[in-house]
């Protein structure tokens, strides 16, 4: 059976990651079984909800490649609309942050469109130049500075980070036109990038005693840290030969970047609640917190691997 | 009935449950999941029967219309917010919408002159086991800012002491769409609800009692400042 245009080893790495949550559901019902008296409503609902994140994020890779992008459209949308509503906006600046979210639709248009020139410009350079033009526009010049800093910030963290993650999708090789690499880089990006969130958790109630960063996140321990880098790198090791044009050294830095810029992006969001104050961006994924506790290291490990296989390999790019 | 005297309402005999359901679910549901997206608190104390009321601070116009989706579809009947006439009776496309779709319960808020008792349309539905949707703060005011409830609820939980009157704290919807705007920007809201309370015997004492309890609603959020 042929699911969408997907190449067969994404399609079984799909079925992968159903069977890893099948394991995950038996060792949880072993864990009540040995140890009934503790409280595993979090965990069961976490796990829950990693059901329902991956049956989404599955269908729609398997029902098209315009369907893939609408789906992270939407989880950016979700992200910056999450930002919005919880840092301190001004009544002037509701006009300013409707174009913010205009830009989620155009950016990802230009994704589309495999306009790489674009694509890259965009974002960094007009919505820059554009949203504090609109602020003048409105007028109000008390807290100017940091209305449009905050509104960019924003922007550039979960609309144009994120669509570095969908630009894989359209990535096409020089000189190879029927070859698809986007759907594995993708899936090899997400998996790794939430498999490494989860090795730094594990190794860290295992093995974790010495603070790697207290003063932003108290949970985080050198040896979840070390752990999940090592962890997520032979992984990343093992399935690139399979899901992507990379040899095993390619791989080894690929799992690197991932690891690294996991933990950073994670530490990003973190700093950003300690400031706001908060715990959880919102209930939106029960167990998880909001979305944004989702993507968080995603938002730096998405353009940090796309450029690096973007510098590895020759790519047709319109508009580059 | 009440509304005899209501201008428009000859031409407006009541609402269209058909267009009202299709309105509920088809447009309100979507904007308030896919386009704001609500975060709801202790759903459960809401009202399942009526009679009943239900009262909210206001912020903006989509407050009623956010309310009224937490409710299951099947009691979307018995749903009725009470809304000031003089200013949803204005335009004759405005009224019919007030009327038809969303069920609003007139309330005349110049009371100069006037014979009729004011809250008399609300105790018809009151006894016809409606559920009320109220918001005593009389305006959106400015929004996210609360203002102390008007009084009005008061005579009401007087008159019918065996109510539940359930207090809701919104927050959100005043930045997502507030007074004298007409564009939409998206932002996530809550909803927190309270326990509902009865009649105390004494308007002052009901008063302070429904305001703390607002108040300690609007603790829960640590809501950054808007303005």
């Amino acid at each position: 059976m042929s699911l969408g245009n997907l190449p067969q080893s994404v399609q079984y790495a799909i079925g992968g990651i159903f069977g890893l949550l099948v394991i995950t559901q038996i060792i949880v019902a072993i864990l009540r079984r040995l140890k009934p008296d503790a409280d595993y409503t979090e965990l069961s609902l976490r796990v829950r909800t990693w059901w329902v994140m991956a049956g989404v994020f599955a269908l729609a890779m398997v029902l098209s490649r315009t369907i893939s992008l609408l789906f992270l459209a939407f989880v950016s949308f979700l992200a910056v609309k999450e930002y919005f509503s919880l840092i301190p906006t001004r009544r002037a600046d509701r006009r300013a942050i409707f174009w913010a979210y205009l830009a989620i639709p155009i950016q990802f248009y230009w994704v589309y469109h495999g306009w790489y020139g674009m694509f890259i410009v965009f974002i960094p350079v007009y919505m820059f130049l554009f949203l504090p033009f609109r602020m003048i526009m409105i007028g109000e010049t008390e807290s100017f500075l940091r209305s449009t800093a905050q509104i960019h910030w924003g922007l550039m963290l979960m609309v144009f980070n994120l669509s570095h993650a969908a630009f894989l999708l359209v990535l096409k090789i020089k000189g190879n036109p029927i070859a698809i690499p986007g759907p594995g880089l993708l899936l090899y990006l997400v998996f790794l990038t939430q498999a490494n969130d989860i090795f730094q958790y594990i190794w860290g109630k295992l093995l974790g005693k010495r603070k790697i960063i207290p003063k932003i996140s108290p949970n985080k321990t050198w040896a979840g840290f070390i752990g999940g880098v090592v962890s997520t790198t032979a992984c990343a090791v093992l399935l690139g030969e399979w899901l992507t044009p990379f040899d095993r050294t390619q791989s080894l830095a690929a799992g690197l970047i991932i690891g690294l810029g996991g933990f950073v992006g994670d530490i990003n969001i973190s700093a950003l609640k300690r400031d706001l104050g908060i715990k959880d961006t919102s209930g939106l994924l029960p167990g998880h917190g909001g979305i944004l506790d989702r993507v968080d290291s995603l938002t730096f490990t998405a353009p940090l691997f796309f450029h690096y296989v973007y510098w590895l390999f020759l790519w047709e790019s319109h508009g580059a | 009935m009440v509304r005899e005297h209501l201008p428009g309402h000859d031409v407006l005999p009541g609402i269209n449950p058909v267009l009202r359901w299709l309105f509920f679910t088809l447009v309100v549901k979507v904007v308030c999941l896919v386009v704001l997206g609500v975060n709801v608190r202790r759903r459960h104390q809401l009202p399942k029967k009526g009679p009943a009321f239900v009262v909210a601070n206001h912020n903006s116009h989509l407050d009623v219309l956010l309310l009224m989706t937490l409710f299951p579809r099947s009691i979307l009947p018995r749903l009725r917010p009470v809304a000031a006439a003089d200013y949803f009776f204005l335009y004759k496309p405005l009224a019919w919408f007030a009327h038809r779709i969303i069920g609003i319960l007139p309330l005349e808020r110049e009371i100069a002159g006037m014979r009729q008792d004011p809250l008399a349309g609300i105790g018809v539905a009151v006894e016809r086991g409606d559920i009320v949707i109220l918001f005593p703060e009389g305006q959106r005011g400015e929004p996210e800012v609360f203002e102390q409830f008007k009084t009005g609820i008061a005579h009401l939980a007087r008159r019918y002491p065996d109510v539940p009157i359930t207090p809701v704290f919104l927050h959100g919807l005043g930045k997502a769409l507030p007074r004298d705007e007409a564009l939409l920007v998206p932002f996530f809201c809550d909803v927190f609800v309270g326990e509902p309370m009865y009649w105390s015997g004494k308007k002052q004492t009901f008063m302070e009692m429904l305001n703390c309890r607002m108040q300690t609603l609007a603790e829960e959020g640590d809501f950054k400042p808007w303005s």
